[in-house]
C-alpha cells in the first residue's frame, strides 16, 4: 500500500468536520430562513461594529501583554542549560494539560469579589479590587491561556541564534544591552510574529473566557456568534455571515503576518 | 627593536578538569604576523580566545601594552576577531555589518557622525575589493565575499590586533591561496598585528613572520618559517611542518651521525658523545643515484604522482622513507640515495620520538593531511531544541 493512502482517514475526517461545516456556513450566510438567496445578512453587519472593535482591541491588548511577559521568559529559557530548560518547560506546559474550562474556572475563583486575590489584599489591609466581570478579567484569562503559544515560538528562534554571532557582536564593542537590542531582538522577530499569530487569532474568537470571567458584561465576537446559533437571538444566517467576516479578517491578518515574516524567515537558518 | 604588544604569562586553561593549555608564556610584537599552528585540540584556538577575552585563563596573566587585562570584557578590548565561520549578522546588509562596530563607538562620549561612519565603511569596502556590494544581503554572498566582509567589519574599527581563527578553513584551495596573499597584503598596508590560528602548515609558512607550533597545550617551537622548517626542535614539529623522514641515530661527534650503522656527515653539533638522537631528512633533500653509488640502498615500494614530482616510498632495512623526486622509479626497482650534510638535521630525543616520520602507513597519513575541512566541527544545532 502506498504511504499516501494512510492519510485517507485524516482527509475524510477533515472533509466531514472542517470542510463541510464551512460550506454550510457559506450557504447559511447567503440565504434567508426560507432558502432564498440574499445579501441582507451582510448588510446588517454595521450593527455589530462595536463588538468587532472590542474583540480586536482586547485580542490586541492580550497579544501585547503576551509579548511583554512571554519574551523575557523565552529569552531566559533559551539561555539556561538543558536540565533547567526541561523543568521550566514542564512548568509552562503543565497548565495546558488541564482542561481549558477548569483553568478558566480557577481564575474565576481567584478574581471574584470575595476571591483569592481580594482575600489576599484584605489580609494585607489593602483595598479590594473589582476585577471580575470587567475587560481586565477577560484579558487576564486570555493571556493566561495563550501565553505558552507566545513563549514557545520565540524560544525556538532564540535558542537557534548562533553563539558566534553574539561573540562577534561583543568583539565589535557591544555590551550586553547592545547585543540584546541590536542582535537578539531583531533575530527573534520571526518567533515573535508566529507567536502573535498564535495568540491573536484564538484571542479574537475567544468566547468561553468572556462568559466566565466577563460575566456577560464583556460581549465579544465569539459570544455574538454563539448567540446567533444557540442563544436568544437565534439567527444562524446572520451568525454565519459574522463568522465569515471574522474569518476573512483573521485570514487577512495571517497573510500580513506571513508577509512580514517572509523577509525574516531565511535569517534564522544562517 | 620591535615593540611588545601582548604577553601571556604562565597562562593555563582547563575544561572539565582536562588541561587544554599548560603554562603558556608567549609575547606578541606590534605589527607582526604571528601564526599559532597546530593540530586540532592543541590549544591554539583557546589561546586566541583568551586574548580576545572570551575565555579567562584559570591561572596566569594576560597583558596588553603592559596593562593586565584578565578581567577586561571582550567589548572593551582593542582587539577584533575574525571567526571561523565569519559570524556575519544575517539581518543586516553588507554596509550595516561593517558599520556595526563603528555605530557602537564613542569618542569623548559622542557617537561617530553618519558621514564619518559611511566614509570609513566605503574605505574598507575598497580595501577588501567589495565596492558596490554595500547594499547586498550578506546571505547572498559567496564564501570568499563573506570572508571579505568579515575582514572589513573587524578592520574598520582600527584595532591594534586582529585575531583570525582559521578564517580560510571553509574556502576552496584556489580561493585560499588568493586570500592568503590578500590577507598578507592587508596586514602589511594597515600595519595591524595579526594573530592567526591555523592547522594548515603551508598557510602558516606562506604568511607568517613568526610561527608558534603548539601541541597538547604546550608550545613546541617558536621561530620564523625558515627556522621552523629547517631547524625543527623535535619530531612533532618536523612531522607537522612539511614531510619528514625521522630516524633513530647516534651522534658520534659534532658533524658525524650514525644511521642504520652507517656514518653520515652533517652540520649539527653540540650533542653529548654517543647521544641517541632523532634525525630528520626531508624528502626533497634526498638525491637518487645508481645503486652502486648509493650511501644507502633500498627498494621502491610505492609511487604517487603529485604533478611537479613523484612521491616514492623506499624501503631501507625495513624502514620506509618518503622521497620526492622528478625521476620516475618504478615499483620494485632498486635505487641508491645520497644525502648532502646540510640535508641532515639532528634533534634531541623528545616525548614525540618514535611517533612520527615513518611512512609505512603512507596513504593513511596523506588522507589526513589532504582533508582540508577535517578540523571543521559541525556545530549547527539544527532542530536540536525541545518544542
Amino acid at each position: 500500500m502506498k504511504p499516501k493512502y494512510f492519510s485517507i482517514p485524516y482527509v475524510g475526517w477533515m472533509a466531514i468536520f472542517v470542510v463541510a461545516p464551512i460550506i454550510l456556513v457559506f450557504i447559511y450566510a447567503f440565504t434567508t430562513p426560507t432558502g432564498a438567496l440574499t445579501l441582507r445578512n451582510f448588510s446588517d453587519m454595521g450593527l455589530f461594529m462595536p463588538v468587532f472593535i472590542r474583540s480586536f482591541r482586547l485580542a490586541f491588548i492580550s497579544t501585547i501583554v503576551c509579548i511583554l511577559l512571554g519574551y523575557p521568559v523565552a529569552y531566559i529559557l533559551a539561555r539556561e542549560n538543558q536540565r533547567v530548560q526541561r523543568v521550566l518547560f514542564l512548568l509552562i506546559m503543565l497548565p495546558l494539560w488541564m482542561n481549558f474550562l477548569l483553568r478558566t474556572y480557577a481564575w474565576m475563583s481567584i478574581l471574584e469579589n470575595t476571591g483569592l486575590l481580594n482575600q489576599l489584599l484584605t489580609a494585607l489591609s489593602l483595598p479590594p479590587v473589582r476585577i471580575i466581570n470587567t475587560e481586565a478579567a477577560v484579558v487576564i484569562g486570555m493571556v493566561y491561556n495563550f501565553l505558552p503559544f507566545m513563549i514557545l515560538p520565540i524560544y525556538s528562534v532564540i535558542v537557534k541564534i548562533d553563539r558566534n554571532l553574539l561573540e562577534a557582536a561583543q568583539d565589535l564593542g557591544a555590551n550586553s544591552l547592545s547585543v540584546f537590542r541590536r542582535l537578539i531582538i531583531p533575530l527573534s522577530i520571526p518567533g515573535i510574529l508566529s507567536g502573535v499569530t498564535m495568540v491573536f487569532v484564538p484571542a479574537v474568537s475567544a468566547f468561553v473566557i468572556t462568559q466566565l470571567l466577563g460575566g456577560g458584561m464583556v460581549f465579544l465576537l465569539g459570544d455574538l456568534i454563539e448567540m446567533q446559533f444557540l442563544g436568544t437571538a437565534h439567527n444562524p444566517h446572520v451568525g454565519s455571515a459574522i463568522s465569515i467576516v471574522m474569518m476573512l479578517v483573521v485570514i487577512a491578518f495571517v497573510i500580513i503576518m506571513n508577509k512580514f515574516g517572509a523577509g525574516e524567515e531565511r535569517t534564522v537558518g544562517l | 627593536m620591535p615593540k611588545e604588544l601582548i604577553r601571556l604569562s604562565n597562562c593555563a586553561m582547563a575544561f572539565d578538569g582536562e588541561d587544554v593549555l599548560k603554562n603558556i608564556n608567549l609575547y606578541f610584537n606590534d605589527k607582526e604576523f604571528l601564526t599559532l599552528l597546530g593540530p586540532s585540540g592543541c590549544g591554539k584556538t583557546t589561546t586566541l580566545r583568551i586574548i580576545g577575552g572570551f575565555l579567562k585563563p584559570i591561572s596566569g596573566d594576560v597583558y596588553f601594552d603592559g596593562v593586565r587585562i584578565n578581567d577586561v570584557p571582550p567589548h572593551k578590548r582593542a582587539v577584533n576577531t575574525i571567526f571561523q565561520k565569519y559570524a556575519l549578522f544575517p539581518h543586516l546588509n553588507v554596509f550595516e555589518n561593517i558599520a556595526f562596530g563603528l555605530k557602537l563607538q564613542r569618542q569623548n562620549g559622542k557617537k561617530l557622525s553618519k558621514t564619518e561612519i559611511s566614509s570609513r565603511v566605503f574605505e574598507m569596502l575598497d580595501i577588501v575589493s567589495l565596492k558596490g556590494f554595500e547594499k547586498r544581503d550578506v546571505t547572498s554572498l559567496s564564501g570568499g565575499q563573506q570572508q571579505r566582509v568579515a575582514i572589513a567589519r573587524a578592520l574598520v574599527n582600527r584595532p591594534k590586533v586582529l585575531l583570525l581563527d582559521e578564517p580560510l578553513g571553509a574556502l576552496d584551495m584556489r580561493l585560499r591561496k588568493d586570500m592568503q596573499i590578500e590577507l598578507k597584503r592587508i596586514q602589511q598596508t594597515t600595519g595591524i598585528t595579526f594573530i592567526y590560528v591555523t592547522h594548515d602548515q603551508e598557510e602558516a609558512l606562506a604568511m607568517s613572520d613568526t610561527i608558534v607550533v603548539m601541541e597538547s597545550g604546550e608550545i613546541q617551537q617558536i621561530g620564523t618559517p625558515e627556522e621552523i622548517y629547517n631547524e625543527p626542535k623535535n619530531a612533532f614539529v618536523a612531522d607537522f611542518i612539511g614531510e619528514s623522514n625521522i630516524l633513530d641515530g647516534v651522534m658520534h661527534s659534532d658533524g658525524l651521525v650514525e644511521i642504520f650503522g652507517r656514518k653520515f656527515k652533517c652540520l649539527d653539533g653540540g650533542f653529548k658523545p654517543m647521544e641517541l638522537v632523532d634525525v630528520v631528512i626531508r624528502p626533497e633533500d634526498i638525491d637518487i643515484v645508481d645503486v652502486s653509488q648509493g650511501m644507502l640502498k633500498g627498494t621502491v615500494t610505492g609511487i604517487t604522482f603529485r604533478g611537479v614530482l613523484y612521491d616514492i616510498i623506499v624501503d631501507f632495512h625495513g624502514f620506509k622513507w618518503l622521497i620526492q623526486t622528478t625521476d620516475l622509479c618504478p615499483v620494485g626497482s632498486k635505487i641508491g640515495i645520497k644525502i648532502d650534510p646540510d640535508g641532515i638535521h639532528i634533534m634531541h630525543k623528545s616525548q614525540f620520538s618514535g611517533m612520527f616520520g615513518d611512512y609505512s602507513s603512507f596513504s593513511d597519513e596523506y588522507d589526513e593531511i589532504s582533508d582540508v575541512a577535517y578540523e571543521f566541527e559541525p556545530e549547527e544545532a539544527e532542530g536540536n531544541y525541545e518544542a
